[in-house]
């Protein structure tokens, strides 16, 4: 295990481990069927599904911003590609 | 569960037995600082405020020097004060008067005629508290007793993961011990009110939940500011936290599963046996926990990624980080690895029940590592510009 999903509705993981690229990604319940397409830096966010650009980002099972880029599954999600979005609540 | 504590005239129960040498304003915080130098078991602080600010800043400042003396870890309390700041004696005094009939003791620089004759005199005053205070002998009491407070800084994604989980867990087992917990930092609600709000105890609760962090960022806004500006800060970015709306859903943990109970201002006085409450403070450290302690909490728990010092001068603060490369790196400030949430092989209710341990063992006495390393900073949040 590397990796964890905190909600099932999440489209991003945490790393728990730092991730080499070409490594899969591994959470708790198996293999997540991803391949870290680059670096993931212990504790820096993982993409596990594919979000488009403008799609909301979910962690917590809650929006966290709207990806600024489209992200392929692997890719690490920062504020590269993420972009912040007050959301009326 | 019990703690041993200082039962105090106004039926309060403290976990320290400090005097405190509270400067009524800035101008009187160096003198403050030398009495407190003198006097074995005195505490102070650099009171940055004090005179030149706009009513509601004034209040937050009489707010916070009368909490503090009231809060319970304080055995009584020396007042300094120049003289002609807006924060007048009187006007202190009564703030204090208002919320315990402890000790107390006043001294104006301009009327004992200057600093030296006031360090002399103040010297006497609170030596001749300390002595008494010496007398004190601590009883058990019930945990119901404590109001915790939590805070959360140089937070990264294991706060949300691991550590604030884990003061969560605290927060749910003070609240079913009939204690009370304070979730703050309203600027870190901000993206996560709405889970906070749907656990109001009422539908008045839930709407002030919301007004609360809507008033934080008008007022910003107002000033031409935006509140993401400096938060999420640069060490929260490096160590993984993208935006704003991530950081506050991982903060809200801290306040556990139950509901919320009360709401209140910056500073204002809380009510033990109250449950889940929430005090209205900023995201800032230092000011957030200065609020809660004015509130009348005994013991701050703090969670941290990136590692941070922080104390209090009259309660203790146990710092724990659920970051495991930053507690062996920073195991110097901080009181409790809590990266077994994330690793194992402890459970979060296994870990509960040591933050649990940790927390009766402070508030029986216990130097947290910011208390044996004499850690007293703190700061007083602020409405606007001075005047």
């Amino acid at each position: 295990m590397n990796a964890m999903m905190i909600d099932p509705k999440d489209n991003v993981a945490v790393a728990i481990e730092p991730i080499r690229k070409g490594e899969e990604i591994v959470l708790r319940g198996g293999a997540a069927g991803v391949t870290a397409t680059e670096e993931i830096t212990i504790y820096h966010k993982v993409a596990v599904r594919p979000i488009a650009k403008g799609e909301p980002v979910v962690k917590y099972g809650e929006h966290i911003g709207l990806a600024s880029a489209d992200i392929a599954p692997g890719s690490h999600v920062h504020t590269h590609n993420v972009a912040d979005h007050r959301e009326v609540l | 569960m019990e703690f041993l504590g200082y039962r105090r005239p106004d039926g309060r129960v403290g976990v320290r037995n400090k005097i405190l040498i509270l400067p009524a304003s800035v101008c009187a915080s160096d003198t403050a600082g030398i009495v407190a130098g003198q006097v074995e078991g005195a505490v102070t602080f650099h009171n940055q405020n004090g005179c030149s600010q706009v009513g509601a800043d004034q209040q937050m400042t009489v707010d916070v020097m009368a909490g503090y003396a009231a809060n319970p870890n304080v055995y009584g309390t020396v007042v300094i004060s120049l003289g002609c700041e807006n924060c007048q004696m009187d006007l202190v005094a009564a703030a204090i008067r208002e919320r315990t009939n402890k000790p107390l003791e006043q001294f104006i620089i301009q009327e004992c005629g200057g600093t030296v004759r006031t360090v002399e005199l103040a010297v006497r005053a609170a030596r001749e508290m300390a002595a008494e205070a010496s007398r004190m002998q601590k009883e058990p009491f019930p945990m119901s007793e404590l109001i915790v407070g939590t805070e959360c800084g140089g937070s990264d994604p294991t706060s949300g993961l691991a550590s604030n989980p884990l003061i969560g867990e605290m927060s749910d087992r003070m609240v079913s011990l009939g204690g009370t917990s304070i979730l703050s930092e309203t600027t870190e609600f901000i993206g996560a009110e709405h889970i906070l709000a749907r656990r109001g105890a009422t539908p008045e609760i839930s709407q002030r939940i919301y007004d609360i962090v809507h008033r934080y960022e008008k007022a910003l806004q107002l000033v031409g500011e935006e509140v993401r500006a400096g938060n999420p800060s640069p060490g929260n970015k490096a160590g993984g936290l993208t935006t704003l709306e991530e950081k506050s859903l991982g903060c809200i943990h801290k306040g556990g599963h139950t509901s919320v109970n009360a709401v209140y201002d910056y500073a204002k006085p809380v009510e033990a046996h109250k449950g889940l409450v929430i005090m209205d403070t900023p995201g800032n450290d230092p000011s957030s926990v200065a609020g809660m302690v004015a509130g009348g909490c005994q013991v701050v728990v703090f969670s941290t990624g990136r590692g941070t010092p922080t104390g209090n001068p009259i309660a203790p603060v146990i710092k724990i980080t659920g970051n495991k490369l930053t507690f062996a790196k920073m195991e110097d400030n901080i009181d409790l690895d809590a990266s077994p949430v994330l690793y194992g092989p402890q459970s979060l209710e296994e870990m509960g029940d040591v933050l649990m341990a940790e927390l009766q063992a402070v508030a029986s006495g216990k130097l947290t590592k910011a208390e044996a390393l004499g850690f007293t900073e703190m700061a007083i949040a602020r409405v606007c510009n001075y005047v």
